[in-house]
């Protein structure tokens, strides 16, 4: 006897917004889970950066030490040390546990926009409005960078790191994926400013949203478009994009206060998600589950599939 | 006073050169040496080293020596490293005295008979590195030929040492020997005057010419003897048996009349003995007119081996030719004995270069230069102009002639190229032209308020250029500024966009720009500056002016020569592509553009480059690197076999297969079979390095010292040092058979206790564990532990003393199996399987005859790394 196949769940959006944490840390400029999305770090224009609870929305630690604005922020694989990035041109390695600094690494001729682990966390790749990418070693006391990778004509905007690929968006309005197993670059044109890319889960394909309001899936091996999203509006402001955790929508900020979120496969617009009245400056997906952050000023939203229940519910039932 | 003079003493003694009589003769003990820095020398004794060896005395013991470890890894392979013995001396073995002493002498033949034997020690050490150790016999035999191309040709044109060159002769038929006869033992002149005088006899007609004359080599050999020079002693041969005529002596051919007098064949009309006027002519000669201070020539003699080739004429060189009337160029020539595969005659004869006589010398003339005083401009104010000029043309210089550059590095670059007369760079030559114009203007606007307003506020406080210029050195400061200035200034011919330091004063702004146009001409600083001045003055005024020119002409020095020296053109594609894409590039773009437009991504719109990722990065991603992958196999195959009567036999097999992620695989095989004599050392050591996260060193030794016929000494090392993320599969097959064969005679009787305990220990993978126990002669309680990372020595000196009472007999046999098998299974992210089979057979066959009461004196000395007991002990019990 054989049981019948399960139908098919309808991918599920986060339509609903669970909690709304209030940072305090002036305008939040990035949003991110940490690897496991149980946390998520909040970078602030105040020069700290915050590590929160999702599921409490609770602070847990604030890191204070750039002498900028925080633009971007990573967590290890392990979760212990993160890594952040400032508009003062450097970048901080901390200790999570202990909010110290475990390293400060300067190199960068201009504000870092974007910073990221790979695999293992050791190595730390930043972005930055020189043009150029820094990887720096965590493993040893060296504190100039291992390669810098100045193939960006502009500032780089965005990058990702998957196991031994390295993508990168530049505002020179090329996607550029560093492959180190086979030794290549290869570079795409999009021709417009790029403000984020990203690898999909399967590593098949690169999301790349650029300032003329459109958002296309790449595919990595011979750079041919798959998809094209638009309807959003992103003109001028460095906004994120993103894949949700299986793949199934492409989501993206805009800067009319609005989540955009389209089906992959069929191109069309699944949801628009009203965050608020201001420009959604950053997002970030649940690696795993249906999970949503949104920043937005001064504020960081979850959003989930369902209305969580809140302890009256729970008190109620 | 009295350790001063004991001093005295002990130096007077070691120099041992002092002419008053020694007082107290230095005591053995006070006899030092001391090294060229002063150290004392301690004496080891003539055949132990000598003098103090090695870095603090340490040859000989244990630090003395550490071999140098081999590592090869794949990134860095290991070059082949043949050790020469001078790679084992210090400076005192090069040293004169050394044993290679190495610096530079007078060649061997010059030298006097102790430099010769330095030279010998040298050639005794290069002799031990040569193919047969200490082999120089062959070397001392064969010396190469040394001379010049022009001989050697010669030599293939047939001529030979000794003969004459040049065109042939007519030789003058019935010459008379004009020479006076000769009185007592004074040699007569020399070579070819003999054979002159022989003329008379010969047969020389008209049209026959004939080679030119002999000549008698100078010769270069250094005097050995004690003689004067000149001195040339009599010829033993010659004097024994004077040959009238010089015909080529052929050792080699039987019938030659030389040869045959030449080992006193009395055939001929020879006689012996020495005869000549000196020495009066015996009664029995018959021949007065012999020729008895008659001298070889080295025409004769083939001083090469081989000789002339065969068909070529007769007598080669000096054969006869037919003299014909006819006297061109070419016959003129062809005096040469054969032209050479290759050669042609020369149409023209060679010209001859005029050789001037050096110019002969004025009486007065000394050979000691002296150079003129050299007047500088300064002591010359009060001088007359005719003296100055008087001076100038002289030859010692009183100014220098055209204004003086600064140092090849004081030049920029531009300066540099109008000398070396290159043409200017193409392209922009500052970033300012890089610039979109709107933008440049802009940025212009904002450089210049901001400027003025700090000229202004530096102008209100004067920092930089306040206070008047100290006294006395002030002036050369100024001097020396003002040489920059016109050096930035020289030349510059763009002065479209200069800076405007004085801009809210009109006239003082004039005045600075007259004067940079007076640099820009290259003025001289000093005059151009002062014209530029203002006249009407103060002197405080136009002082302090001509301060703030000088400095703010070096402050805004134009663009072009501080930006050009700050930026370099990128080269290469990278430059292209970037901001000032060329137009191709542009039409790239373009069509990207294009394709982007039209949606159409994929083939236009990639572009793939080749990217080298930095080899750390690769590290720390844990991937390989991209540009270094390679497949390599490495089969290797060792056999040794030494055969000898006592019968050891090991049989060790080693397969190592290495198999890696990427097609890397060693396989590794080696059969060693070695049969040992009774005193044998043998030393083996293999080391295996295999890089890319994977460092496997083997170190095998082995020191067999045989010193007794019980007595074994092994010696093992291993140094495993295993991978990860690797699979190995090692199998050690060692099978060692001993068989010993003994004969044991006694008189009494022996309790016999063999404790072998073998322990083998594996740094950090495997430990082996053996415990052997045998009952067996004597009783030995062996402890050996081995660690796999050791080196040891052992030395048994046994001394036995025997003296005969009565005599038993026993024969005694053992046979002991040892069969170890060990399998080790690693698995720690990497699989290493070792399957060591060692199988030793030990076969004792032992008969001892001992006829009387022993005494035994066993010392063993071990020096081991690792625990090594032996102990042994013997009873006997009389009977």
């Amino acid at each position: 006897m054989s049981f019948p196949q399960p139908r098919p769940q309808a991918p599920q959006l986060p339509k609903h917004l669970l909690r709304t944490i209030d940072c305090q840390q002036g305008a939040v400029r990035a949003v991110r889970f940490n690897a496991d999305g149980n946390y998520l770090l909040s970078c602030g224009s105040d020069k700290s950066l915050k590590l929160w609870s999702v599921s409490r929305g609770t602070l847990l630690k604030t890191y204070s030490g750039h002498g900028y604005e925080v633009l971007d922020a990573d967590g290890s694989y392990d979760n212990s040390q993160l890594c952040s990035c400032s508009s003062d041109k450097s970048l901080i390695l901390w200790d999570v546990a202990t909010a110290q600094v475990t390293r400060k690494l300067r190199g960068h001729a201009g504000k870092v926009n974007c910073v990221q682990f790979n695999e293992e966390a050791t190595v730390i790749l930043s972005g930055s409005l020189d043009g150029t990418v820094r990887c720096w070693d965590t493993r040893s006391r060296r504190f100039e960078p291992i390669q810098v990778l100045d193939e960006a004509r502009d500032s780089v905007s965005s990058l990702k790191v998957v196991q031994h690929e390295l993508l990168t968006g530049s505002v020179d309005g090329r996607v550029r994926r560093y492959d180190l197993r086979m030794g290549e670059l290869h570079v795409d044109f999009v021709s417009s400013p790029i403000t984020c890319v990203c690898f999909s889960q399967d590593g098949q394909c690169t999301l790349s949203s650029s300032l003329d309001s459109t958002v296309r899936l790449l595919d990595k091996s011979t750079g041919e478009m798959l998809g094209e999203f638009t309807g959003h509006k992103m003109k001028g402001y460095k906004l994120d994009c993103c894949l949700s955790a299986k793949d199934t929508h492409v989501l993206s900020c805009s800067e009319d206060g609005h989540v955009y979120c389209w089906d992959l496969v069929e191109g069309s617009l699944s949801l628009k998600l009203p965050v608020g009245k201001a420009v959604v400056q950053s997002l970030s997906f649940h690696p795993t589950e249906t999970c949503l952050l949104t920043a937005m000023e001064g504020r960081v939203q979850v959003w989930g599939v369902e209305p969580e229940e809140t302890e009256e519910d729970a008190m109620a039932t | 006073e009295r350790g001063c003079s004991s001093v005295k003493d002990k130096d007077r003694g070691e120099r041992g050169c002092s002419n008053e009589p020694r007082k107290k003769p230095v005591p053995l003990h006070e006899q030092t040496v001391k090294d060229e820095k002063g150290r004392y020398q301690r004496f080891h004794g003539a055949f132990t080293g000598g003098f103090s060896a090695g870095y603090f005395n340490t040859v000989g013991t244990k630090e003395g020596w550490a071999p140098s470890t081999f590592v090869s890894s794949r990134q860095q392979k290991a070059e082949k490293h043949n050790a020469r013995p001078q790679d084992f001396m210090d400076e005192e073995d090069f040293g004169e005295h050394g044993i290679a002493p190495s610096e530079i002498s007078t060649s061997q033949e010059f030298t006097s008979s102790r430099r010769d034997a330095t030279r010998e020690k040298a050639r005794a050490v290069s002799a031990q590195a040569a193919v047969i150790p200490g082999d120089t016999l062959l070397e001392e035999l064969i010396a190469p030929a040394r001379s010049s191309i022009g001989v050697e040709l010669l030599k293939r044109m047939g001529w030979k040492e000794g003969q004459g060159v040049g065109p042939r002769v007519k030789r003058k038929a019935g010459r008379q020997q004009t020479g006076s006869r000769l009185y007592g033992c004074v040699l007569p002149p020399a070579g070819s005057e003999d054979s002159e005088g022989e003329d008379e006899d010969e047969f020389a007609p008209e049209d026959v010419t004939f080679a030119p004359k002999d000549v008698t080599p100078v010769d270069f050999n250094p005097r050995l003897g004690v003689q004067g020079l000149g001195y040339r002693s009599l010829d033993p041969g010659l004097a024994l048996m004077g040959r009238r005529d010089p015909e080529h002596m052929d050792l080699f051919r039987p019938q030659s009349e030389t040869r045959s007098r030449l080992f006193g064949d009395k055939r001929g009309c020879r006689r012996g003995g020495v005869a000549g006027q000196a020495f009066g002519v015996g009664a029995l000669e018959d021949d007065d007119d012999e020729e008895v201070y008659h001298r070889d020539s080295l025409s004769r003699y083939d001083t090469v081996l081989g000789g002339e080739e065969p068909g070529d004429g007769l007598y080669g060189w000096t054969a006869p030719q037919q003299y014909t009337k006819k006297r061109d160029k070419s016959k003129d020539a062809s005096y040469l004995g054969k032209i050479l595969e290759g050669f042609t005659l020369a149409q023209n004869p060679a010209e001859d270069h005029p050789i001037f006589p050096p110019p002969s010398l004025p009486r007065d003339y000394r050979p000691v230069h002296r150079f003129r005083p050299t007047l500088d401009a300064s002591a010359l104010s009060g001088v007359s102009p005719a003296l100055a000029e008087a001076l100038r043309v002289s030859k010692g210089h009183m100014v220098p002639e055209e204004p003086e550059h600064g140092g090849r590095h004081q030049l920029d670059s531009g300066q540099r190229r109008t000398l070396l007369g290159e043409d200017a760079l193409q392209g922009p030559s500052s970033v300012m032209e890089l610039l979109k114009p709107e933008d440049r203007q802009r940025l212009l606007s904002m450089r210049s308020s901001s400027n003025t307003s700090s000229t202004k506020t530096s102008q209100d406080a004067m920092p930089l250029w306040a206070g008047p210029p100290a006294e006395g050195g002030a002036a050369s400061e100024d001097l020396r500024q003002q040489q920059e200035a016109l050096t930035v200034w020289t030349g510059v011919q763009t002065s479209s966009q200069t800076f405007r330091p004085f801009e809210q004063n009109p006239s003082k702004q004039a005045r600075y720009e007259l004067y940079l146009n007076r640099l820009k001409q290259g003025d001289r600083g000093a005059c151009g500056l002062e014209q530029s001045l203002d006249p009407g003055m103060t002197e405080w005024e136009r002082s302090r002016e001509r301060d703030e020119f000088v400095r703010a002409s070096i402050l805004y020095r134009p663009s072009s020569s501080t930006l050009t020296s700050r930026f370099t053109r990128a080269q290469g594609q990278e430059a292209e592509a970037g901001l000032e894409a060329s137009r191709d590039q542009e039409g790239d773009v373009d069509d990207k553009q294009a394709a982007v437009n039209m949606k159409l991504f994929g083939k236009l719109t990639r572009e793939t480059f080749e990217w080298h990722p930095d080899k750390l990065l690769c590290k720390r991603f844990n991937i390989p690197d991209p540009y270094t992958r390679y497949t390599h196999t490495h089969t290797h195959t060792q056999t040794h076999r030494y055969k000898h009567t006592h019968t050891h036999t090991h049989t060790d097999t080693h397969t190592h297969t290495n198999t890696h992620r990427y097609t890397h695989t060693h396989t590794h095989r080696y059969t060693h079979t070695y049969k040992h004599t009774q005193i044998h050392t043998h030393t083996h050591t293999q080391i295996h390095t295999h890089a890319y996260r994977h460092t496997h060193t083997h170190t095998h030794t082995h020191r067999y010292t045989h010193t007794y016929k019980y007595t074994h000494t092994h010696t093992h090392r291993y140094t495993h040092t295993h991978a990860y993320r690797h699979t190995h599969t090692h199998t050690h097959t060692h099978t060692d058979t001993h068989t010993h064969t003994n004969t044991h005679r006694y008189t009494h009787t022996h309790r016999y206790t063999h404790t072998h305990a073998y322990r083998h220990r594996h740094t950090r993978t495997h430990t082996h564990t053996h415990r052997y126990t045998h009952t067996h002669a004597y009783r030995h309680r062996h402890t050996h532990t081995h660690t796999h990372t050791h080196r040891y020595t052992h030395t048994y000196k046994h001394t036995k003393i025997h003296t005969q009472i009565h005599t038993h007999i026993q024969t005694h046999t053992d046979t002991h199996t040892h069969t170890h098998r060990y399998t080790h299974t690693h698995a720690y992210r990497h699989r290493h399987t070792h399957t060591h089979t060692h199988t030793h057979r030990y076969t004792y066959t032992q008969i001892h005859t001992y006829i009387h009461v022993h005494t035994y004196t066993h010392r063993h000395t071990h020096t081991d790394t690792h625990t090594y007991n032996v102990s042994c002990e013997y009873f006997y019990v009389n009977i």
